[in-house]
């Protein structure tokens, strides 16, 4: 059991690996609050031999997804991090859910929200590397009644190349097994810092949102109102869901928070033009 | 046949200007609709129930349209019958 | 077991005011799993609970709101697209139970859209659904053929801008089912809501919610079943309910499988009705009904596959169980 943020887990398996895993990268954070957990994850074989044959670790919970297909189990601590996800996914309802990276400073939130591959965790890392507080780097959590946004700083997900740009980057911080070969390629996960753990019951004021693309030669646009709204729309797993509050959640950030869209064709770069549009919008 | 269209009352949407577009928060359905002028005029004026060639004069009346096509106007009521933000009522 | 605590709890709420966490999470993980969380979450409402499951149970009642409107938008939405038919339309399940303001709606999770129309409206329903944006979720000729001939209903339908199935019912069992309702006399004596929709009376309710218990399927989700009939019977109750229920039940040919229900409602959830005293083969039902771990996991796997077996026998006499397995075989 562990809780992240706001929301706590339980996680049962039908191996022991992967949860020899999990509780070594996680062994910082805290219990869920009055042992209760929002969601449970199982994983577990979905034949009975699959438990010792080329074991195969299908994804379960209190959510499912009928037809995920199962991992080796090599990669079981992918699988547990993909089940905590698709709990998110599916079933929160507490916050409106947007996919985004989020770093603080002065209780102010800086949120970064892209495709897969718009590298909103390496910069999210690279952030937290310089001295941002790390809130997550996959789900920002806007809580409806106050606008807040929530932590949610789970293990960060880095892929392929991102792996070294970040070892280069923060070379005294915890990483788990390279999995290589999975559904998303080569990914190696990167415990968030002291600061990101201690302090991810404090919530941030959204004072920036910005939509990167990764490749393209530098580039600053103006957005206006009607793409940031479809374009959180899109961005949010929950956002029909939450009915009325999900649009009373989605009007306050695109009246209040400035936006930009980025093009940025090297980390460094993108690093310091982020670093430069907080200082001048946020 | 000849039909009203009529709009769901005040209170029963919640209007965001995304200038030039308007996000449409429905009450009923719980769905959002992101829509173009002149979609939000034509909401306004059907809370009273309009035929396509009385809403079109309405219009016309209120926001200065050089020309207007009823059939047009027609087409787009029954899209947004279909997606229940006006009621078609057969007369 | 986790499935008799959700029982426990439904039943009196105030049990899970002295629960463990480990209880808790059971609790939540089995509730989840037999869609009973948000019927679970208003039982629970105003009681003293730990900060924790409290958040999870409001959680669960505004999940449960959002449903409703969206399951009543989804009854709007095909009441606009039948009207012009001027054909009876009869909201049935968790659909007319939020419809008619019942408390057997209260918090109840709702996914398609069931209706009922009379068999001779079928092909007019059908195809004016079709033109209002309804599309057959199955393109496969047999299935489609198997269904025509052989169920209650129509393939089920999917809207294309929605996402949200509906299945437009005929009768309320298989014609190929032993028991043979009369679907006439449940269309003429549905209540009207008022608005061109109707729902079952409140006997056909619970004759239709138990027949639903035990024909359609293998018993899954059957505790959700089992506390809508609870629900109905406590509503419902008055001096003369279950003599009517019974006299009703024999005009459908449903007496075995509501005196059944009715006799697992009382041993499940204590449902006030008088006689009804178990027999044997309940405890059967009641375990299967009740089989849930501490992660919501259904146990006893031999149970579920009997049961299985058992609903394909109700649904489809044998020589024809046979053909169908045939050709389901052939396609793989």
């Amino acid at each position: 059991m562990l809780r992240i943020g706001p929301v706590g887990f339980r996680i049962g398996s039908d191996w022991r690996a992967p949860i020899g895993a999990l509780g070594d990268l996680y062994r910082d954070y805290p219990l869920p609050e009055d042992g209760i957990v929002d969601f449970n994850v199982r994983l577990f074989a979905a034949r009975p031999w699959r438990r010792f044959v080329r074991p195969a670790v299908t994804i379960g919970g209190d959510y499912m997804l009928p037809d995920a297909l199962p991992l080796p189990l090599a990669q079981g601590l992918l699988a547990a991090e993909m089940g905590m996800n698709l709990q998110m996914a599916l079933a929160q309802r507490r916050y409106l859910l947007l996919h985004a990276s989020v770093v603080e400073r002065d209780g102010r939130g800086l949120l970064l929200s892209g495709v897969s591959g718009a590298g909103k965790s390496t910069l999210a890392a690279l952030l937290m590397t310089r001295g941002w507080r790390l809130m997550g780097d996959e789900f920002a959590l806007v809580d409806p009644a106050t606008g807040l946004v929530h932590a949610f700083p789970r293990l960060i997900s880095l892929k392929n190349q991102s792996v070294a740009v970040l070892q280069c980057a923060a070379g005294q911080a915890r990483f788990g097994p390279l999995l290589a070969g999975t559904p998303k390629g080569d990914i190696r996960h990167l415990v968030p810092d002291a600061t990101a753990i201690a302090a991810m019951d404090r919530p941030a004021v959204p004072a920036l949102l910005l939509f990167p693309t990764f490749g393209p030669a530098e580039a600053v646009r103006a957005v206006g109102a009607a793409e940031t709204f479809v374009r959180l729309t899109q961005a949010s797993t929950n956002y029909v869901a939450l009915g009325e509050r999900g649009f009373a959640t989605l009007r306050r950030l695109v009246q209040d928070v400035p936006v930009r869209a980025i093009d940025y064709a090297d980390t460094d770069s993108g690093i310091a033009l982020v670093e430069r549009l907080w200082r001048e919008l946020a | 046949m000849g039909a009203r269209y009529r709009a769901p009352p005040p209170g029963h949407v919640l209007i965001l200007s995304l200038d030039p577009l308007t996000a449409i928060y429905h009450r009923a359905s719980g769905q959002t609709h992101v829509v173009a002028p002149p979609v939000p005029e034509m909401l306004a004026l059907l809370v009273d129930p309009l035929t396509p060639g009385e809403l079109l004069a309405a219009l016309g009346e209120r926001y200065d349209l050089p020309d207007g096509d009823v059939a047009a106007l027609t087409a787009r009521l029954d899209e947004l019958a279909a997606i229940g933000l006006v009621t078609r009522d057969a007369i | 077991m986790s499935g008799a605590l959700v029982a426990a709890v439904l039943t009196d709420p105030a049990r899970a005011t002295v629960l463990t966490s480990d209880a808790w999470n059971a609790l939540i993980a089995a509730a989840r799993a037999e869609q009973l969380i948000g019927s679970m979450a208003v039982r629970l409402d105003g009681l003293p609970i730990p900060p924790a499951a409290a958040r999870i149970m409001a959680d669960a009642r505004v999940s449960a709101e959002q449903g409703r409107v969206a399951a009543l938008w989804e009854a709007e939405m095909a009441r606009r697209a039948l009207a012009p038919l001027g054909v009876p339309v009869v909201l049935l399940k968790g659909t007319a139970f939020v419809a008619a303001g019942l408390d057997a709606g209260r918090g109840r999770s709702i996914g398609d859209l069931d209706i009922l129309v009379p068999r001779e409206s079928l092909d007019a329903v059908e195809a004016v659904l079709l033109a209002a944006g309804w599309e057959w979720v199955k393109p496969d000729p047999y299935d489609d053929a198997y269904y025509r001939r052989w169920m209650h209903e129509l393939p089920p339908l999917i809207h294309r801008e929605r996402d949200r199935m509906i299945d437009v019912h005929h009768t309320i069992l298989p014609p190929t089912a032993r028991p043979t309702p009369d679907a006439a006399a449940l269309i003429a004596d549905a209540v009207p809501l008022g608005n061109g929709l109707s729902v079952l009376s409140s006997e056909d309710m619970v004759i239709h919610a138990a027949a639903h218990l035990f024909a359609d399927g293998d018993l899954q989700g059957g505790l959700r079943n089992l506390w809508d009939i609870d629900r109905l019977v406590r509503e419902f109750d008055d001096a003369g309910l279950v003599e009517r229920l019974m006299a009703r039940a024999g005009r459908h040919d449903l007496v075995p499988a509501t005196a059944r229900a009715l006799r697992l409602a009382k041993r499940v959830f204590g449902t006030p009705v008088d006689g009804f005293a178990p027999v044997a083969s309940d405890a059967l039902f009641a375990r299967r009904l009740l089989a849930r771990d501490g992660w919501g996991r259904l146990r006893h796997k031999g149970t579920e596959f009997g049961f299985y077996v058992r609903s394909h026998l109700l649904r489809m006499p044998p020589a024809m169980l046979a053909r169908h397995l045939w050709t389901k075989f052939r396609k793989t």
